[in-house]
């Protein structure tokens, strides 16, 4: 077995002793869909959606929720409080780069949306008729664009945070502005013009707009690819440029 | 062929001069010791040692290579002062990991029977106590079957029983042909592994020598503490030549000298009857020898 898988399955076992993380990136976001799909107005079709109804947004904002949460909450405290308890220079005497350990965390989120992703959809299309995208390939590549900017943003944090409890609160205090716009409270397509302009923006705006898409059937937004990988490639590699590793 | 290089390091944080000037060099197959009090620079000195640091000057060559050289990874063992494990990872998780690193690994069964962590091999780092987490980090340390293993601190935190076990297993790897370079504050430990000592003190090595050299430096300074069964008057002792200084507490009477002190003193004490109970003689010892070579002016 290649030392980079270990390390991940090392992650994702010590990670899933975590009752808290379980709760919120696997059972919260189903859970949420579960509430909303009994709102009576979640099965209304505004105008502004396009033939799609509240809750079917509301599926990919679930998933999107659980992202945040991993990119801003869970991946800077983790990595920061892996520095700061000297886990990454106990790395650095080895063999192993720890760069290799940022990866395996990276790595272990991602695969623990794909599997929140399909509990969602799966959940959503079986008890509210959510309809399974035409195409899940481009749901997977929204969901990949998604993870990106919310990763990369997550690291950056991790790079410049001095404590596990900084990251924790910069992430916390950039939560809900950042959900806000990206239309957990009111869907994007029914903010008005200044706050959507503004959302275009941000990450899990940006990324909340690939999901609709894809369920949507429509191609991807221009603008919210860009947007996503623009906030890859800058925040990466901030990242990478400012990582203090003790 | 020297395992170990050190030349002229000197090592700076910010304002703070952690290492000032530091040289010596470790001889193959030699328990190599630094001492020196906190924030002497030890730990300075082997990270820099160990690639973890840049110096800011002078010259480290480890094995032939430049010390931080990719190369040495494998072949050198490294247990930090300060580095911990995630706490939900159990012991042989974390073992069986760290062991997939190297080329080359030990039997991680036999370290850990050898630390005594046997019973604790399916406890959480975080459950651990700290001596036995320290345990742990000595058995990483040496996982690779290293050529050279570097512990900073290697028992401290651990108990008297513990302490003469890990001292076991550190000879046994000694005897295998593997270099050690320790940190320590423990006296004992020092003059018990190893073969050389380097004191550092504000970042300069102030005294090399092996553990016997070093406590020669302080002198052969002896001190009897008795107490005697009838009152003397002090000058039948101190006009022995052998008596430097007599000083008296409540009852006890200790004396300060050297040469064969405990001899003359005896003898004079016999002679007028006196006898001399709950005597104890104290020789000089590498704890003087330390404070004696860094004692602040
Ligand atoms: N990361 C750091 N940043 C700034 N100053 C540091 C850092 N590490 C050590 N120092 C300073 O450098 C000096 C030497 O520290 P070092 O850790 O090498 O001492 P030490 O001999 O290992 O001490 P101890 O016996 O307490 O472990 C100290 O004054 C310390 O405050
Ligand atoms: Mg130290």
């Amino acid at each position: 077995m290649s030392v980079f898988l270990k390390l991940t399955l090392t992650e994702l076992k010590i990670t899933f002793r975590e009752p808290v993380y379980i709760f919120f990136t696997l059972l919260f976001p189903v859970l949420l869909i579960a509430i909303l799909g009994n709102v009576p107005t979640m099965q209304e079709t505004p105008p502004e959606l396009g033939g799609l109804r509240l809750i079917d947004v509301y599926a990919g904002l679930a998933l999107g929720l659980a992202i945040g949460i991993i990119g801003l909450q869970g991946l800077p405290s983790v990595l920061a409080t892996y520095r700061e308890r000297g886990i990454l220079r106990r790395l650095a005497t080895t063999p192993v780069r720890p760069g290799l350990l940022l990866g395996a965390q990276l790595a272990m989120n991602l695969l623990t949306v794909l599997v929140s992703a399909v509990l969602v959809y799966t959940v959503a299309n079986l008890a509210f008729d959510v309809p399974i995208p035409e195409s899940p390939l481009l749901l997977l590549v929204a969901i990949l664009l998604n993870c990106s900017g919310a990763f990369a943003v997550g690291l950056l944090l991790a790079a410049v945070a001095p404590s596990g409890k900084t990251a924790n609160a910069i992430g916390t205090f950039l939560f809900f502005p950042l959900m806000f716009l990206a239309g957990l409270w009111v869907p994007r397509e029914l903010m008005p013009e200044l706050l959507r302009r503004l959302g275009d923006f941000t990450p899990f705006a940006a990324g909340q707009d690939l999901m609709t898409d894809a369920l949507a059937g429509q191609s991807p937004a221009f603008l919210s690819i860009t947007v996503l990988i623009g906030y890859l490639v800058i925040c990466g590699a901030a990242a990478v440029k400012f990582f203090r590793w003790e | 062929m020297t395992v170990i290089e050190v030349r002229n390091l000197a090592k700076r944080y910010g304002e703070t001069v952690a290492v000032r000037d530091v040289s010596f060099s470790v001889e193959p197959g030699e328990i190599f010791g630094i001492l020196g009090p906190n924030g002497a620079g030890k730990t300075t000195t082997v990270e820099c040692i160990s690639g973890l640091r840049t110096p800011d000057s002078g010259a480290i060559t480890v094995l032939g290579h430049r010390a931080g050289d990719k190369a040495l990874r494998s072949r050198v063992g490294v247990q930090l002062q300060e580095s911990e494990l995630q706490d939900k990872l159990t012991v042989r998780e974390a073992l069986e990991l760290y062991s997939s690193f190297y080329p080359n690994p030990a039997d991680w069964r036999g370290l850990v029977g050898d630390l005594g962590l046997t019973a604790k091999v399916k406890t959480r780092y975080g459950k651990l106590s700290g001596g036995q987490k320290q345990r742990l980090s000595i058995a990483l340390a040496l996982l690779g079957n290293p050529e050279i293993a570097i512990l900073d601190e290697l028992t401290t935190g651990l108990d008297p029983q513990a302490r003469r076990d890990t001292w076991d297993l550190i000879s046994g790897i000694r005897d295998r042909g593997v270099t050690l370079l320790l940190v320590t504050h423990f006296m004992e430990e020092a003059e018990r592994l190893c073969d050389r000592i380097a004191v550092i003190d504000k970042g300069e090595v102030v005294a090399l020598d092996t553990p016997g050299g070093l406590v020669q430096r302080a002198g052969d300074e002896q001190r009897i503490r008795f107490r005697p069964s009838v009152d003397f008057a002090d000058e039948l002792l101190t006009e022995l030549p052998e008596v430097r200084e007599l000083r008296r507490q409540g009852s006890r009477i200790e004396v300060v000298g050297s040469g064969n002190l405990l001899h003359a003193v005896i003898s004079v004490l016999a002679r007028d009857g006196i006898v001399a109970a709950e005597l104890t003689l104290e020789q000089a010892s590498l704890d003087d020898a330390f404070v004696h070579l860094t004692r602040g002016e």
